[in-house]
């Protein structure tokens, strides 16, 4: 009959075929879009169209924000992971269901619960003016945006960190406290090292998603606050230029990429 | 005697409502080298944790050199632990594991250099230096983790079942290094073990606990020939442990027959334990030993054959480098001094330590 080969090839083949059309066809035509004009002459203006004013402030706000978010993610999530991974609560359960509970909803609704919440006459305002507090003007702000991100993506860090956390055995820790170091050597020696691994990928999985999000600062920022991805999204969308959109798309990858690559190459050192 | 190092005292530690140790008392001397002898879930490695601090008792002292230390954390006292899944730092080489106590220690550059290389010497890992530990077999990452507890000179080493992930032959091995090592070093070694073999090769005193409780602490030979009680007597080594009868001083009644044997003072009539080791029974032609029995099994184990003997309805063991036959009818004989006698468990909680087993 098969062998093995043939056999998990032939079990392969509807990923693959899916993974051809839906991924590498449209990769493809994002390269042939962003290196041609509308005649369909090679060219590189659409990509060197980053370096206009108003592109490169919304590149970089991007960038900032999805910064900012990805340390206030891992400030929150190293310590709850710790937690999580210690097993000595017993509330583990309703932690870990407290945050994975979210994710079970879907992404827009959760941001458009925010929307709700952070508007001028919102739900924290009106409870600010309840009590006779000056309200807050935070929608449609950057900050707004980090409140989102934060939300929407600090379950992406928690994971892995934790993961990272539960692989480390007790008798590893044991073990420094044992050869004198006291519990913040043995935190930044033993404990944080080893979980490199884990903070990279958290890293990864939080900074990219907010590098390239339109969604977030749509609902949150606005239409006055411009991210990179607003800006390819209304390439796309309002001004039907598909060569301009595709060319800042692939100068987005790139960021991505280099991202990706750091990360490997960091891995791997922390690892040999 | 040397001199006293660290003593327990009336330690006690339970676990959601159960008793791990109950008033446990042990004072162990300086340049011993000790092992706390136990199956698993008998309390060896609680106390174990408890000298190294990373457990509390819930009552009673640890002293350490006269010091109470009972509430000291594990980083500020003056002892090492070697773990049972090694516990290397899988993100340094082996040179940055065997420094790391050093360092914290603020030890300076040459003085932690010298060290290195004197504990790689000791432990025979000599140009391991550089080595990441997951390139190690599992011995050789124990070898590691004695070297990188033995640089920081405690005065007390804890291996936790140290030997319990490696495979027999190097597990023998490891037995001559650790006493070679304890000799070289000079300082008081606590071994926890399930092993009774590794106990009564390595050590100079055996604690044997069971469900908490010391059951008899004494030389390897000690607990070997004298156990105090069937759980003692059947966890260390092979044994036949028949009820018996003390008629009077120095004469036993086993299963019928009247041996003669060395113990006194237990009364007239007096309900006793036996212990016989397999060794110690000596099979004789019928009509000149003291206890007819007929062979039933014969197993040849390389060094001896190891018999089952069928005599006065009890399965006796028995370890001879002479062969008998199956269906031979043959007599048991005891010499004297090889019969040890025990008390009968008083209390039910006792009784359920050998039901235990």
């Amino acid at each position: 009959m098969f062998n093995n080969r043939q056999t998990s090839r032939l079990l392969a083949s509807p990923y693959i075929a899916w993974a051809v059309i839906f991924i590498v066809v449209p990769l493809a035509m994002i390269f042939f879009y962003g290196l041609t004009d509308e005649s369909g002459a090679l060219t590189f203006a659409n990509v060197a169209a980053i370096a206009r004013p108003e592109n490169l402030k919304s590149l970089g706000l991007a960038l900032v924000l999805a910064l900012i978010s990805t340390i206030i993610c891992f400030l929150l999530a190293y310590p709850l992971a710790m937690i999580l991974a210690s097993n000595k609560i017993s509330s583990q359960g309703i932690i870990t269901t407290l945050f994975i509970l979210p994710m079970w909803m879907n992404f827009l609704l959760r941001t458009m619960a925010w929307m709700t919440l952070l508007e001028n006459k919102g739900v924290i305002n009106g409870i600010l003016s309840f009590f006779g507090l000056p309200t807050i003007n935070i929608i449609n702000t950057s900050a707004a945006i980090v409140i989102g991100m934060v939300y929407n993506f600090l379950p992406f860090m928690i994971l892995p960190l934790y993961n990272a956390l539960a692989r480390i055995d007790d008798s590893v820790i044991n073990a420094a406290r044992d050869l004198g170091a006291n519990a913040v050597q043995t935190f930044f020696k033993i404990t944080l090292p080893l979980t490199i691994p884990g903070i990279l990928s958290g890293i990864t999985m939080v900074f990219i998603p907010a590098l390239t999000t339109f969604a977030i600062s749509t609902m949150l920022g606005g239409s006055k606050i411009l991210l990179i991805g607003n800006v390819i999204e209304q390439e796309f969308t309002l001004s039907y230029d598909w060569n301009m959109g595709a060319g800042l798309s692939l100068v987005l990858m790139l960021f991505i990429i280099v991202n990706m690559v750091v990360t490997m190459m960091t891995d791997k050192s922390s690892n040999s | 005697m040397a001199k006293e190092l660290i003593r327990l005292e009336h330690v006690s530690k339970s676990y959601d409502g159960n008793m791990i140790l109950d008033d446990l008392n042990l004072s162990i001397h300086e340049n011993s080298f000790v092992t706390i002898l136990g199956p698993s879930g008998c309390g060896k490695t609680t106390t174990l944790r408890i000298i190294g601090g990373f457990e509390t008792p819930d009552q009673g002292r640890v002293i350490f050199d006269g010091q109470d230390i009972t509430n000291l954390a594990p980083n500020k006292r003056q002892l090492n632990t070697v773990f049972q899944k090694y516990a290397l730092f899988t993100h340094m080489d082996i040179a940055q594991n065997i420094a790391f106590g050093l360092k914290i220690k603020n030890k300076t550059d040459a003085y932690i250099k010298d060290k290195i290389k004197y504990a790689l010497k000791l432990v025979n890992l000599e140009g391991f230096e550089h080595r990441m530990p997951d390139s190690l077999s599992g011995g050789q990452q124990q070898r590691v983790a004695i070297a990188r507890a033995i640089v920081n000179e405690p005065k007390v080493l804890l291996l936790d079942e140290p030997l319990g992930a490696l495979d027999l032959k190097l597990r023998q091995d490891m037995q001559y290094e650790l006493i070679r090592l304890k000799n070289e070093l000079g300082i008081t070694f606590i071994y926890v073990t399930h092993d009774q073999e590794e106990a009564l090769t390595m050590s100079d005193h055996i604690v044997v606990m069971n469900q908490g409780y010391i059951q008899q602490e004494g030389s390897p030979e000690k607990i070997y020939n004298e156990p105090e009680n069937a759980f003692v007597a059947d966890f260390i080594g092979d044994s036949n442990i028949i009820h018996a009868t003390m008629v009077q001083d120095k004469l036993v009644r086993i299963l019928g027959a009247n041996f003669s044997c060395v113990d006194t003072g237990f009364g007239i009539n007096t309900p006793v334990d036996v212990v016989i080791r397999p060794e110690d029974v000596e099979l004789v032609p019928r009509g000149k030993g003291t206890l007819p029995g007929k062979v039933s099994h014969v197993i040849f184990k390389g060094v001896h054959y190891e018999m089952e003997v069928e005599a006065g309805g009890f399965e006796w063991l028995v370890h001879s480098t002479r062969m008998a036959q199956v269906g031979d009818e043959v007599d048991i004989s005891v010499d004297p001094f090889n019969i040890q006698v025990m008390n009968v468990p008083a209390s039910e909680d006792e009784e359920a330590i050998e039901i235990d087993v």
